[in-house]
């Protein structure tokens, strides 16, 4: 599903964010992507949505190649691979229902459908409730699940989160995790970048794939003691 | 549908960005609407001028009549030709007393008619260059009862140099404020798209294509350029009205220039819109 073959990712002269970086990630895993600060995790998520090519080496998502793909394919990759940031990134604006007809309205969704589907995503997301609030009535852990409903309003096949509990206290941390195991369950592959080693630790049956200064220093799966941490 | 929705969404959360750049193209719209007011009188103005601009050709004395009324028909077949007057000595004493009242006593009293018998010729439209009556001038003097020419060249000379640096002011303040006005709706629809980066780069993050990003702001860049136009159509309008109430009489613009004019503003609306949106959608994405 995911492939980086021998991935180099340099910014404009600095050091590499990321140094000669392979991996994969097979259809329906979830993977934790840690490391430092710094470490290249965001590079690797960026990479990964094609928000950028890789210096060198090779990024494989689904059928798309970063060799091959244009630039008009990339709103259809995108579509295939789900984003969710740390710091939500939603409309002020807009309500969490309103935010996520927006996404569909982006995609083309026909108008007639779109109330339908923003109720049914808001209640795989446990939201519906909170569908009329805008995002500053909501805790952070709401505001996350609206990111995440909107995230999936596309179907992806991939979802990347980024940090997604970075904001959030244990409680709303435990809740959004649960979602994703959830997302995850019913087939989605998703990679979450995370800074939190105790969730990690709770979760030893999780891939983990360890980053520092831009190379992959642990994988759960290739270091041959299966998935979770070893150390 | 969306596209305008979004569009005037966009233009209702920013209003007083929207108005600015509505005025803005307003104004140098308006300065060209002031520009053409002026071109369009002046234009009226020389042909006017023109239409009067004549050429005399005075017969020698005792030209026979059956002679006078062939060369008058073969005159008035020439291609440049509208209209051949035949003045004779009586008629034009006639005139002269009728025009110099002051005289009429002295004309009166004259034993012998001084003045000659002569052809009054009027030039077609688009027959009037210096070129043109240059041309009629030099066939006229071939007749051999035709004395002498007349046609104030150097007032036609003037006429036309006038045109020329009018119609070349024209051009060239024209191109400048409509590039004037190309910056600075481009500017002002890169702040509006500044404005909603949050939006466009969730747009792109959840794989929006880039028409589809892009069509709001054009369409915004259309109905801005309108606006202004209508904006400037109206400041027009008033600054017509005033003056001709108050100052000279002004012809109004040809319906076909107010038209030109309405689309050339949707036209730079929608043309500073591409360039604009252009730059900062690919400044705003990461790739
Ligand atoms: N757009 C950019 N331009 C220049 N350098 C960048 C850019 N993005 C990231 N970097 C650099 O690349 C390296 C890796 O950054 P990255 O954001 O991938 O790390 P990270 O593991 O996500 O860190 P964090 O945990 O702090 O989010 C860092 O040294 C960073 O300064
Ligand atoms: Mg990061």
């Amino acid at each position: 599903m995911i492939q980086f073959r021998s991935v180099t990712k340099r910014y404009a002269r600095s050091a590499p964010a990321l140094d000669d970086v392979s991996f994969h990630v097979r259809k329906g895993e979830f993977v934790f992507l840690t490391g430092p600060s710094g470490a290249g995790k965001t590079s690797i998520l960026k990479l990964i949505h094609m928000q950028g090519l890789p210096t060198e080496g090779e990024v494989r998502v689904s059928k798309y190649s970063s060799r091959k793909i244009r630039r008009r394919e990339i709103p259809e990759l995108r579509r295939r691979v789900g984003y969710v940031f740390q710091d939500f990134q939603l409309l002020e604006g807009l309500t969490a229902a309103e935010n996520v007809a927006f996404a569909l309205e982006c995609t083309g969704t026909p108008r007639s459908r779109i109330e339908a589907r923003v109720q049914r995503l808001l209640g795989q997301v446990g939201l519906a409730p909170r569908a009329r609030s805008y995002p500053r009535e909501l805790s952070g852990g709401e505001q996350q699940r609206v990111v995440i409903a909107r995230a999936l309003s596309t179907e992806p096949v991939v979802l990347l989160a980024d940090e997604p509990t970075g904001n959030l206290d244990e409680r709303a941390t435990t809740g959004v995790f649960e979602l994703f195991r959830r997302i995850n369950a019913a087939g989605t592959t998703v990679v979450m970048a995370t800074h939190d080693a105790e969730l990690i630790r709770r979760n030893p049956g999780i891939r983990v794939l360890e980053l520092e200064d831009g190379a992959v220093v642990y994988d759960s799966v290739s270091a041959g003691t299966g998935p979770g941490r070893s150390t | 549908m969306r596209s305008l929705r979004e569009a005037t969404r966009g233009m209702r959360r920013a209003p007083l960005l929207s108005g600015l750049s509505i005025a803005a193209i307003g104004l140098s719209l308006f300065i060209i609407g002031l520009f053409a007011l002026t071109a369009h009188n002046i234009d009226e103005a020389l042909t006017d001028v023109e239409s009067r601009v004549e050429v005399v050709a005075y017969l020698e004395e005792g030209t026979p009549e059956a002679i006078v009324s062939v060369a008058r028909s073969e005159i008035g077949g020439f291609p440049e030709i509208e209209e051949v007057r035949f003045v004779s000595k009586v008629e034009a004493l006639y005139d002269a007393s009728r025009e110099l009242t002051e005289f009429s006593d002295v004309f009166s009293d004259l034993e012998v008619n001084p003045l000659p018998a002569s052809f009054e010729l009027r030039l077609r439209e688009g027959s009037r260059t210096p070129e043109d009556v240059e041309r009629v001038a030099e066939r006229l003097r071939g007749y051999e009862f035709v004395e002498e020419v007349r046609y104030g060249r150097e007032w036609v000379d003037k006429v036309y140099a006038l045109r020329r640096i009018a119609g070349g002011a024209a051009l060239a303040l024209g191109s400048a404020f409509a590039l004037g006005s190309i910056l600075l709706i481009g500017t002002a629809v890169r702040m509006a798209v500044l404005a909603r980066s949050r939006e466009i780069s969730i747009m792109q993050t959840v794989g929006a294509t880039d028409s589809f990003i892009r069509r709001p702001f054009l369409v915004e860049g259309l109905l801005t350029g309108v606006a202004g136009g209508i904006l400037a159509l109206g400041l027009t309008w008033l600054a017509w009205w005033t003056v001709n109430r108050s100052l000279l009489e002004l012809q109004w613009l040809p319906d076909l220039w107010v038209a030109l004019g309405i689309v050339l503003a949707a036209a730079l609306g929608v043309l500073a819109a591409g360039r604009g949106v252009r730059k900062e959608i690919s400044r705003i994405e990461a790739l």
